[in-house]
């Protein structure tokens, strides 16, 4: 049988674009229902207090209430909010769903209002008196580390949430051998995942037929599911989640949160459909967090730049609680801390600290960010030490394309890669050394320009079982329907992400069909087969896979069929414009649509064959996929202000076979623009009271369209050997390898200014103090004006 | 948004608007655009037992010329005031300021009127008729008055409004030949407001001496003001890269106490201050020689 590929490769428009564009999609808040009610939670005000009392008798007699519930009133009616990591003596933090006897951070929930509408809960909201007697709040990771400093978790002696090490190779010898050794603390601040759509939750529970459908802003509706189930101590089987359209995550709804298991358990207490949305305050407050780690890096490299060992220190700010995966984020940084570079002996310690703030977790890269980020700063750093060109450090510690796959002394086993190739490429299509001849040229007229260049690789396809706190495998049944219509129903649970284009042009290609006769179906656990859900750049690559496969058994099934009614060799048959047909005589044929008749009409079918089309398949990756690529970003700092101007933008990415280009640069264009959030802009900043400074978005800045200039994106396709379509995933890609190339390049346009390293987020007012506070060993560089102050907004002449 | 009840009045006249608001004293708010109330009201930091919309006064929505200066109504949107033709050629300093103000929907919306009489300091067209030394006119059910842009910002977020009284019109000057104006601002990175915004306005005389020249500032203190130190270190010069420069140097003068937050500290403010003044002045200047700027 051959296939052949007229839509895999092929940037087709998403067929998700006209129901989204048009505003015909349903979101969870869009959800009516009779009779229903509506939540509002009553929040800390405080970053760490004893509750000394609380009071609802007013809120209860408020008009429109139905209910007001405290932690007292739940008792053990809620479970605990579940945390699948592991980690060797890991302290547990188990938050319970509303607060009891102490807050650990603002926006955590004590008590709960449900009315007859949103204005009534919020008005009654205010109504409930608690009284709180605050303790010291504990903001700082690292005093929260110091002797002597206040225990957040009083059944502990310290904040220590885990510490967890990591060795391979003969880091002393690598270090005594060393010419040089090049150390830098730096911070990877912490980050709110912003999701255009803040989380919500609808539950409706059916008494008669002991039926409970939640539906939930989430990535994973199967996992949050048994979650709830458990939580709330009822079989699974009357639990039915479903994940509507939902508008981004970014991994912010890769979890299970109190709001959705206390809303599922008010539709069953009060036999009323409940609705809780979310307000962006609270989306800043209660919704996960991301990054959130200091690093102290130290490379021992020899005097011509090759790399003889690391040590890296990482202290992890986790919160005060533990949600779904937060212990094990920064496990993934520590595994990924090489880099793309050949580093024969590593260590690394992380020290996981307990604060009071929101947990951090899965945010956009979860992990790799950071490690993307600390190597690729180092690296440039060895580069400025040995006064070498920092492409040319990059290149000389690349292991060889022979070399693949490569194990890494972290223990990871890169599938595939030509990290050269994808270097040269950037350096080729930026233009690197005119850029430099540039740079050079501008200086001496008082202009700083800045190239910053950054090498990645990352970790994908989310992945082996055996590596994953609960299943890594993917879910996929394909069910043929007697007109010959093709639904595919996955596990994965995209969001924005465009599969349900990518698989439709898996299937057309299999099946010889066009992508509109395939549907695919997500997000609903009553429809599709247990399944993981979409994170961590696993839908393509494992619930891709498990498409392509069950395509494949049922390609085999209707090749059987056809091979049948034709009277030929089944191997030997096409699938081609909705025909089944002899490859060497294409005359010889049978529709799609009449194969597909016979196995429901069942009348002629080969002996013993059963009845019907619907194959499902659970696929189980034998390894992760290990995307890579180079990025170049050219910056240009007006020494008057600080501000740094993004000039251009160079993206060269390989994550294996694309399905679709289009939905590939989307998603490179949107890591990109997130990840220059975080290189210039974003900051999550908590006071020394541990209130979230950054609440809301008027202070909190996120970058806007005018911060970016056109992109310009290449590929090369290194095919990974891990599963049939040789794909690999890219939905993280940009915010991993694009931060470090902003930020080198920052640290690039400020080196005459003798800048060796600026934390993130490279704020003006730092730039400009560091460039004033600049004491030149020999002349002073020129600080010429560069402008007429058109700044930011240059682009938007008119 | 799920703020506090509030009773809700969408008066479609300015008088019908000026009696409810003598009626309902204190308790009313008046809405326009509602980028500066409605956030309030979200938060439930402003809970107004009354608000009045004047939202759909038409009869406040015009830009014409008038008596030799140029009447723009209360409630003329941001894009309005950009894409007139009037302003453009007669008074290019009011759309050069639009311009940077938040993006098409807040343009769209945001009234120039009620974005003055909320009097934020870190608001745009502040430093713009000030430095156009512009007249706002006030109604109230006794009668209407005019206030000099120099006399109507008070303090933070306070305007020279009395009780009773509605911002209904704002009248600029048209500017003379050899005039050249130019907004320049730093952003606020989150907000999209000025951390520091410098309008300048400048006449050029015979022999490129400076004629008459007026400077706002927005953004850097609790209040927006005229730059008088820099005015005065410029008139009757002989306009130079070095003189503006100099003269820049003045732009936060004693009495103004810089405002320091998460975004920028008073020193770093000050210090942007001289520079988004002399880059405001400069492109005021090469407008005034008629070079493309």
């Amino acid at each position: 049988m051959a296939t052949a590929t007229r839509y895999m490769g092929r940037p087709l428009k998403r067929k998700e674009d006209p129901r989204l564009i048009q505003g015909l999609s349903h979101y969870v808040d869009d959800l009516r229902l009779p009779d229903m009610h509506y939540v509002v939670f009553v929040r800390s005000p405080h970053a760490h207090a004893r509750i000394r009392s609380m009071d609802t008798s007013r809120a209860q007699t408020a008009p429109g209430v139905l209910a007001v519930l405290t932690g007292q009133d739940l008792g053990n009616a809620v479970g605990v909010i579940p945390c699948a990591a592991q980690l060797p003596e890991m302290k547990l933090a188990l938050r319970p769903p509303l607060a009891t006897e102490r807050v650990l951070f603002v926006g955590e929930p004590v008590a709960l209002v449900v009315a007859v509408d949103r204005y009534a809960a919020r008005d009654a909201a205010e109504l409930v008196e608690v009284e709180y007697e605050p303790l010291t709040p504990i903001v700082d990771p690292e005093k929260a580390l110091a002797r002597g400093a206040p225990v957040l978790h009083p059944q502990y002696s310290d904040n220590v949430a885990y510490r967890w090490e990591l060795e391979g190779g003969d880091v002393g010898a690598a270090f005594q051998k060393a010419d040089k050794v090049v150390r830098q603390k730096m911070v990877n601040q912490r980050l709110i995942p912003v999701a255009l759509e803040p989380r919500a939750v609808v539950a409706n529970y059916k008494p008669g037929e002991n039926k409970l459908t939640v539906w939930s802003t989430t990535q994973i509706p199967h996992l949050l599911r048994t979650q709830i189930a458990a939580a709330l101590g009822v079989p699974e089987y009357i639990v039915h989640v479903i994940a509507p359209e939902v508008g981004g995550g970014f991994g912010s709804k890769l979890n299970v949160y109190a709001e959705e298991v206390l809303v599922a358990h008010l539709a069953m207490r009060l036999g009323k459909p409940v609705k809780w949305t979310e307000s962006r305050r609270e989306n800043f407050q209660a919704t996960i967090h991301g990054r959130d780690q200091i690093a102290t890096m130290e490379l021992a490299v020899k005097r011509d730049g090759t790399l003889l060992g690391l040590r890296c220190h990482i202290l992890a700010d986790l919160g005060a609680y533990y949600q779904l995966l937060t212990p094990l984020i920064p496990t993934l940084t520590g595994l990924m801390i090489c880099g793309c570079y050949k580093i024969p002996a590593v260590r690394v310690e992380i020290t996981g600290a307990f604060t009071n703030k929101m947990a951090t977790d899965a945010y956009r890269g979860a992990g790799r960010p950071e490690a993307t980020y600390f190597i690729e700063r180092a690296i440039d750093m060895v580069a400025a030490e040995l006064k070498k060109d920092p492409a040319e450090i990059r290149r000389k510690n690349f292991p060889k394309p022979k070399e693949f796959p490569y194990a890494t002394p972290t223990g990871l086993i890169y599938d595939s890669a030509n990290y050269p190739k994808s270097l040269d490429m950037a350096l080729k299509k930026s233009g690197y050394r005119r850029l430099r001849a540039q740079q050079a040229k501008l200086r001496r007229q008082g202009r700083y320009l800045g190239i910053g260049l950054s090498t990645y690789v990352e970790i994908c396809a989310m992945g082996p079982s055996s590596a994953m706190p609960a299943g890594g495998w993917e879910s996929a049944t394909v069910r043929i329907e007697p007109t010959g219509k093709v639904n595919i129903l996955t596990g994965a649970s995209p969001h924005g992400q465009g599969q349900e284009t990518s698989f439709a042009q898996i299937a057309a290609d299999l099946l010889g069909l066009e992508p509109d006769d395939i549907h695919v179906v997500h997000g609903d656990t009553a429809i599709v087969p247990y399944g993981i859900g979409t994170f961590g750049s696993r839908a393509t690559a494992v619930g891709g896979t498990a498409v392509y496969t069950a395509l494949v058994k049922i390609r085999d099934k209707l090749a059987t069929i056809a091979g049948h009614i034709l009277q030929e060799d089944p191997q030997r048959l096409v699938f081609r414009d909705k025909k089944i047909f002899l490859k060497s005589n294409p005359a010889k044929s049978v529709a799609f649509a009449e194969a597909v008749g016979a196995a429901y009409i069942a009348k002629a079918l080969p002996a013993g064959m059963e009845p019907g089309l619907e194959a499902t398949h659970f696929f189980e990756p034998s390894n992760f996929t290990f995307p890579f690529g180079a990025h170049v970003a050219v910056v240009e700092v007006d020494p008057e202000t600080g501000e740094v101007h993004l000039q251009r933008y160079v993206a060269v990415d390989d994550c294996g076979n694309v399905i679709n280009p289009l939905l590939v640069d989307g998603q490179v264009h949107g890591g990109i623009v997130q990840a220059l959030g975080q290189a210039f802009l974003e900051e999550a900043v908590y006071d020394e009271n541990g209130q979230l400074i950054t609440g809301e978005l008027t202070d909190y800045a996120i970058p806007r369209a005018w911060d970016v200039p056109r992109l310009e994106t290449a590929r090369t396709v290194t095919p990974s050997p891990v599963n049939p379509l040789g794909v690999k995933g890219v939905g993280e890609a940009g915010t991993i390898g694009a931060t470090p190339a902003l930020v080198n390049a920052v640290v690039d346009a400020l080196a005459p200014f003798g800048v060796r390293h600026l934390d993130m987020p490279t704020k003006r007012e730092r730039i400009w103090q560091l460039i004033r506070k600049f004491k030149p060993t020999g002349s002073r560089p020129a600080t010429k004006r560069v402008g007429d102050g058109r700044g930011r907004r240059g682009r938007r002449k008119r | 948004m799920i703020p506090a009840a509030f009773e809700y009045h969408a008066p479609k006249s300015l008088e019908e608007a000026l009696r409810l608001l003598s009626r309902h004293g204190n308790e009313a708010k008046i809405l326009a655009g509602g980028h500066s109330l409605l956030p309030l009201m979200k938060l439930r930091l402003a809970a107004p037992r009354c608000v009045i919309d004047i939202g759909r006064i038409q009869a406040l929505r015009y830009i014409r010329e008038e008596n030799g200066r140029i009447a723009i109504g209360a409630l003329t949107t941001h894009t309005e005031v950009l894409e007139s033709p009037l302003l453009r050629a007669k008074c290019p300093l009011l759309p050069q300021t639009a311009w940077e103000i938040g993006d098409v929907q807040v343009r769209n919306r945001g009234t120039v009127g009620w974005s003055l009489a909320h009097a934020d300091p870190a608001a745009d067209y502040p430093a713009a008729v000030l430095a156009l030394d512009a007249e706002l006119v006030a109604a109230s059910v006794h009668g209407t008055r005019t206030l000099r842009a120099m006399e109507f910002f008070v303090d933070m977020l306070t305007a020279a409004l009395l009780p009773g009284e509605i911002l209904t019109e704002v009248r600029v000057p048209i500017l003379p030949p050899r005039t050249g104006t130019a907004y320049r601002k730093l952003h606020q990175p989150a907000s999209g407001y000025a951390l520091v915004g410098a309008a300048a306005c400048l006449t050029l005389g015979p022999g490129g001496i400076v004629e008459r020249v007026a400077v706002g500032l927005t953004g850097v203190g609790p209040k927006a003001y005229r730059a008088v130190a820099v005015e005065k270190a410029l008139a009757g010069k002989k306009a130079s890269e070095k003189l503006l420069t100099g003269a820049a140097r003045h732009a936060v003068p004693e009495h103004v106490e810089p405002l320091s937050d998460l975004q920028a500290s008073a020193e770093y403010r000050t210090a942007m201050a001289v520079v988004f003044v002399r880059r405001a002045l400069e492109s005021a200047l090469a407008r005034a020689q008629g070079k493309p700027r």
